[in-house]
């Protein structure tokens, strides 16, 4: 992984003398709330419902076990012994105190961390693939493009005050694990006729109240014009973005409202200016990034173990769990391990000081020291000999860490809500609670197989509903909280945005309701079906008809049709 | 007017003229006049005057003062408050694309936490917020020594250095 050098280090301890030094100015009275408050969401501090957030920057979701453990110390010296791993593949604390932030921030820097644009309206920490750089249908890895990004997006001083923030992801591989299209910018790698490997530009995604899919505006560009592009299509939103209305203020209005075509014409006159120019990035520096990025040594002959397939002979939990959290990985013999951060009872991404320690030991001992952060709020270990899979799993169990579900009904992607969020309508984890209630079998999860839950407090959808299979929308009645329910979303290659069932139901019946949309899933799948590809291919009505059932009068005006 | 410039505290001659009917006569001493009046008396203007200043915001479309950049001593960035980051895209194409050789002042909610960022533009000159001691913000320009782009200031990004 990237290792920072003498600039990189002095930047971010720069970052938290000045920090000090803000945070100081305004506990004495000399920064009003208000001139504060733009300084420290720069620094990913939130004030929230009952005490600040602070939002650490993992970038593209990337952890070395040194990194892990000191995200569980910090949890353990200055908050309540968790930490929640987010959608953006960063880390949240609920409860520091502002006073101790500037030290959380020197604990951090001491590993190479920070919090540096985590919040605010600027560019924030860039995304990836939770796979990059194992998986099998990776064109090229990403992040080295996510690390070329992060230094050029580091207090960028033209962009740092944007009309709303701004998120970019990037994909290597066939089958976009990064949400890629409902992103600011999203980026391919993609390789063009000449067999030369550049970047697919998407522009205008994004979720939030005015969901939309991004539209592609460059099919391929040059790997050494990826900043200069960038720069151009920030350049234009810069100075184009709504600023009057921070719910018109994303990049994807100003697409929809100039249309692709114009916006396109616009970057690509501003890029034109500046392609040639100092932007242009040397290949020797693409090189000096991606030596960063090597494989470790592999085992050449892991392959070779029998022991893996015996176990998931002998073992139906472990069979279970290595069905529901291994990925393929591109050596033979090794696997991508998913870590369940999403047992029953626990709030979704939640993780406490001991089990970050453990996972970090267990890196250690079994992935050559690195962990990823998913964008569905779980944790990859992604270098595991196939052999140490059955030990590993006995290890993770005895941390409540091997809950066989990755990608199952329980697996959901949930927002803080109500609990803990100042902007919720309504409660998330309390929802997620209530599904895991209702589902416990471990059969019927897995016969259910592939499904994604989505949820969202409120329309801000950090909880990404609009792109799940089964999304799900907190809103507000007369002070009750309600639901909203969308069906067929994906983030994926197929990215769309799910269709809304019908009005929004009471809190005490939202896993009732799942479980009347599973049935009509059950009664209705063909073969090797997904929900969400019986979904699409039946439509919504079946659903609709068992959740809301037709009054008499409707079905006598159908009659006489 | 008091402003910082070259990382000092200065007095000058300039002040701002924030609102002037088109219509009005040319005002005596070193102003800075809004752009429209500049667009509306051009030619009085350059017959009574032997320096000229004006002043922007983020409404202003920057090309439409590039023909006349030659004339003005001075031209004023106007941040109405902070957070409108469009003049800081303005300085960089006034004087990374333009060329602009005079100096480029930031007027309005103009605060130490942002000078960084607007030096890096290429804003040469600053007028602190009224109610905001100036010696303080002087420390904002001692924030950072390392930066990872090319600017108005650093003419190669820094990896060109690694």
């Amino acid at each position: 992984m990237y290792k920072y050098d003498n600039y990189d280090q002095t930047i971010v301890n720069e970052r938290v003398a000045q920090f000090r030094d803000q945070t100081e100015r305004f506990l004495a009275g000399k920064l009003t709330e208000d001139e504060f408050r733009p300084l420290r969401l720069m620094n990913g501090l939130y004030v929230q419902r009952y005490a600040p957030m602070l939002r650490v920057a993992i970038p593209y979701g990337l952890l070395s076990s040194e990194q892990l453990r000191m995200l569980a110390h910090i949890s353990r010296k200055y908050d309540k012994n968790y930490a929640h791993f987010s959608t953006r593949q960063n880390v949240q604390y609920n409860w520091p105190a502002l006073e101790t932030v500037p030290d959380i921030l020197a604990d951090l820097a001491s590993v190479e961390m920070h919090a540096i644009q985590t919040s605010g309206n600027d560019i924030r920490n860039t995304t990836s693939d939770q796979f990059a750089g194992i998986a099998q249908d990776e064109l090229d890895d990403p992040r080295p493009y996510c690390e070329i990004i992060r230094q050029w997006s580091t207090f960028h001083p033209e962009f740092s005050f944007l009309p709303r923030k701004f998120k970019i992801a990037v994909s290597g591989a066939t089958h976009d694990r990064a949400a890629v299209k409902v992103h600011d910018i999203g980026l391919y790698l993609v390789k063009n006729d000449a067999g030369e490997i550049g970047f697919n530009v998407i522009v205008g995604g994004g979720l939030g109240r005015t969901p939309f899919i991004g539209p592609s505006i460059r099919p391929f560009l040059q790997k050494q014009d990826l900043l200069s592009y960038l720069e151009a299509i920030l350049r234009v939103y810069n100075r184009y973005g709504r600023r009057d209305n921070m719910y018109r203020a994303r990049i994807k209005i100003l697409v929809n409202d100039l249309g692709k075509e114009e916006f396109t014409r616009q970057v690509e006159a501003e890029w034109l200016q500046i392609k040639d120019g100092v932007m242009k990035l040397d290949q020797k520096e693409i090189d000096r990034v991606k030596g960063f990025f090597t494989a470790p040594d592999y085992d050449a002959s892991a392959a070779e173990d029998k022991s893996f397939a015996a176990e998931q002979e002998s073992n139906k939990s472990f069979s279970n769990w290595a069905k529901r959290n291994l990925f393929p990985h591109k050596v033979a013999g090794y696997k991508a391990v998913v870590v369940s951060l999403k047992a029953p009872g626990v709030a979704p991404g939640d993780a406490t000081d001991e089990q970050m320690d453990h996972i970090a030991d267990l890196a250690d001992k079994y992935s050559f020291g690195e962990i990823v952060v998913t964008h569905d709020q779980n944790l990859v270990l992604p270098n595991v000999k196939q052999a140490d899979l059955f030990v590993l799993w006995e290890k993770l169990l005895e941390k409540n860490l091997a809950t066989a579900n990755i990608g199952l009904l329980t697996d959901m992607i949930c927002c803080p809500g109500l609990d803990f969020c100042a902007l919720a309508n309504a409660g998330s984890i309390p929802i997620a609670k209530q599904i895991n209630d209702k589902f416990n079998d471990i059969d019927y999860l897995h016969d259910i197989g592939d499904i994604k839950i989505k949820m969202s407090g409120c329309m801000n959808a950090c909880g990404h509903h609009h792109v799940g299979h089964i999304g799900i929308l907190g809103v507000r009645k007369k002070d009750e909280e309600f639901y909203q329910l969308t069906l067929g979303g994906s983030s994926e290659s197929d990215a769309c945005l799910g269709e809304r069932l019908g009005p929004s139901i009471a809190k005490a019946e939202v896993a009732d309701v799942i479980g009347k949309l599973l049935d009509v899933y059950v009664e209705q799948r063909q073969e090797e079906e997904r929900f969400l590809d019986t979904f699409r291919r039946v439509g919504i009505t079946p659903f609709k008809d068992r959740v809301y059932p037709k009054k008499p009068v409707k079905e006598k005006a159908h009659a006489s049709n | 007017m008091r402003v910082i410039k070259d990382k000092k505290i200065v007095d000058d001659e300039w002040s701002v003229i924030r609102d002037l009917d088109d219509a009005a006569p040319v005002p005596d001493g070193d102003v800075i006049l809004p752009f429209h009046y500049w667009q509306a008396n051009r030619e009085t203007l350059l017959k009574q005057a032997s320096k000229h200043a004006v002043w922007i915001n983020g409404d202003t479309d920057v090309e439409d003062l590039i023909s006349d950049l030659e004339h003005f001593s001075m031209i004023a960035l106007d941040f109405p408050v902070f957070k409108d980051g469009r003049c800081y895209s303005h300085a960089r194409l006034l004087k990374d694309r333009y060329d602009y050789k005079g100096d480029l002042r930031a007027i309005g909610d103009v605060l130490r936490d942002q000078l960084f960022f607007m030096h890096r533009c290429g804003i040469d000159s600053f007028q602190i917020r009224e109610d905001k001691d100036a010696e303080d913000a002087l420390n904002a320009f001692n924030d950072f020594t390392v930066r990872y782009q090319a600017a108005a200031d650093d003419a190669v990004p820094i990896y060109k250095l690694r």
